[in-house]
């Protein structure tokens, strides 16, 4: 089982690691850049000079999915890191400190789970305007609520320990012990979330920039290529095949870290169950 | 039973007051004007000020509020601007169409998922496994808008088996079904053949087979009852889950449902009416939710009990 994981988890964070390296030398890789237009090469299908085509205005697409590698792992990572560190503090506030602000916690993740995440989503950026920024906003508004659960759940069981009363009789402040003693314990079950929510961040940034609300033109974002190119879906299809692909092999390798990963480190939680992780 | 359902219907007011709050405070509290999203910045003042007064955005917000509550709890949804209908009524027209796309979906999952499950818990660590899992991960990791128009292009365009878009007869249902029924069977696969997985090693199942109960009926009756429990509960989240996911499938097949319509009522910035969408798909979502939890409840009586 463990070397199972194992090996999930290594072919994810290669795989991972090769996304964002296309991202990173993109410059290098196209040097044309992903905004440079060739009208007389509209819609060219894959060729020597355009390896993945050239789309509706006869940009490199192969430019343009290297490039989106930056937007979709940058809002994934970027939205993951806002909803742990937001839901990490209130989750570990609410459980150290028990009665009504843990009451009163509770009841906002109920009312924000009672909503389908990708519609809030919607509505918040649709609200807000089209930008990058605001999807990550969106979607961290939504996310926090799976590591706050996490992080409550383990203080609360962690707190009544031996090893807390002893700290706490060293004269350890309640921040320390949560800092230095709670939170490593429950560390290993944040990250799990952490790469499986970084999936569901993709996906739901492609969903919002398909629908228009997402990253606005030209971007390019792998979400908003699958967009425009539908319509030409009969004469190019590589304009919806190519992001697409790239979008879905981001996700099989988070998914596959997060399944190694648990695997690996032995972690028992309802992980990935709920969140902004679109159907 | 009955006592729980009853409480269970109880506590799902607050819940529903939750949501329509969070529905208000999304169009009144979030920075941005939607007066001036919706007239564009060059509107003259006086239209500004017109519509203002007339979706209720000049009074203090406790008043709107209110309002809205009333207006609400009445089914009044207000006024759509782009269709110049009631909401509601704008809502109640397109609500068939996203409950047909899902029951099918649904059915789908359902009928496909449950038994590769059962069958690669069963059959545990065969090709036949192997193959399940593979499905269930891609099932996972393929993005409906990406997925539907693919299908769309195979099956439509090339093949010419199946209708492009639009809603119709059954022909017109398979394709929408099939992309946004696919992630739900995916996760049900997965869920299936691990619980089925961990019931078949308890000891009630080893005590069955000793006393001689064939192979079958140690699965069938004794763990697959047992295992549908986690399942059951997981499938009501799904379901609720397929209502959201139809916004994008509906996109793409352009099916005349609820979900076309919040984001047809996006780009036209209608506002009362991506407001009276969120709140429809909203309620929808807790209704179906709770619904869920009690036959997970009915399947298990062990839960009637409550964990608190």
């Amino acid at each position: 089982m463990r070397r199972a994981g194992a090996r999930a988890a290594l072919a994810g964070v290669t795989t991972l690691v090769l996304l964002a390296l296309g991202g990173a030398v993109a410059p290098w890789l196209a040097p044309a850049g992903p905004y440079a237009a060739d009208l007389t090469g509209r819609l060219g299908p894959p060729s020597d000079a355009h390896l993945f085509g050239q789309d509706t205005l006869g940009r490199d697409v192969l430019a343009r999915v290297l490039y989106g590698a930056r937007i979709s792992l940058g809002v994934g990572a970027a939205t993951v890191v806002l909803s742990l560190a937001a839901g990490t503090l209130l989750g570990c506030v609410a459980g150290y400190a028990g009665g009504w602000v843990d009451e009163g916690l509770a009841r906002v993740i109920d009312v924000l789970l009672a909503f389908p995440g990708l519609l809030l989503a919607i509505a918040l950026a649709a609200l807000r305007g089209p930008s990058l920024p605001n999807v990550v906003l969106a979607l961290s508004v939504l996310g926090w609520t799976g590591y706050a659960r996490l992080a409550r759940a383990a203080v609360m069981t962690l707190r009544r320990r031996e090893f807390v009363e002893a700290a706490l009789a060293l004269g350890a402040t309640p921040v320390r012990i949560v800092c230095r003693h709670l939170l490593p314990l429950a560390a290993p079950m944040l990250l799990v979330q952490a790469t499986f929510g970084m999936a569901g961040a993709i996906v739901a940034e492609g969903s919002l920039s398909f629908l228009g609300v997402g990253a606005p033109p030209p971007l390019p974002s792998w979400g908003a290529m699958i967009d425009e190119g539908r319509p030409f879906l009969l004469v190019a299809p590589h304009l919806v095949l190519f992001p697409g692909l790239a979008l879905a092999v981001a996700v099989l390798a988070l998914q596959l870290l997060g399944d190694g990963l648990r695997d690996v480190l032995d972690v028992r939680a309802e992980a990935s169950a709920r969140g902004v992780i679109p159907p | 039973m009955p006592a729980l359902a009853v409480r269970r219907l109880v506590l799902l007011l607050p819940t529903v007051l939750g949501v329509v709050t969070l529905v208000f405070a999304f169009l009144h509290l979030l920075p941005g004007d939607p007066v001036e999203i919706m007239l564009g910045e060059w509107a003259a003042p006086a239209d500004v000020a017109a519509l203002r007064r007339e979706l209720g955005l000049d009074r203090p917000l406790a008043a709107q509020y209110v309002r809205f509550l009333a207006h609400a709890a009445r089914g009044d949804l207000g006024h759509s601007i782009a269709f110049r209908a009631p909401v509601a009524r704008v809502i109640a027209a397109r609500y068939p169409a996203t409950l047909e796309l899902a029951a099918a979906a649904f059915a789908l999952a359902l009928v496909f998922a449950l038994p590769l499950g059962v069958l690669a818990a069963v059959r545990r660590g065969t090709a036949l496994d192997r193959a399940a899992r593979l499905a269930s991960l891609s099932g996972a990791c393929l993005p409906s808008f990406w997925l539907g128009p693919l299908l769309m292009l195979a099956f439509s365009i090339r093949l010419g088996w199946l209708p492009v878009a639009g809603r119709g007869g059954l022909a017109h249902l398979v394709l929408p079904a099939v992309t946004l029924g696919l992630g739900m069977a995916g996760i049900l696969v997965r869920l299936t053949r691990a619980s089925l997985l961990a019931a078949l090693g308890e000891d009630y199942v080893r005590t069955a087979r000793a006393k001689g109960a064939p192979g079958w009926r140690a699965v069938g009756v004794h763990a697959l009852r047992n295992a549908l429990v986690p399942v059951v509960t997981v499938l009501g989240l799904q379901a609720g889950a397929l209502l959201a996911g139809a916004i994008i499938t509906e996109t793409v097949f352009a099916w005349p449902g609820l979900g076309r319509l919040v984001v047809q009522a996006i780009q036209a910035r209608d506002y009362p009416l991506v407001q009276g969408c969120v709140l429809a798909i909203g309620v929808s979502y807790v209704a179906v939710n709770t619904a869920a939890d009690l036959l997970a409840r009915a399947f298990d009586p062990r839960l009637l009990e409550d964990r608190r």
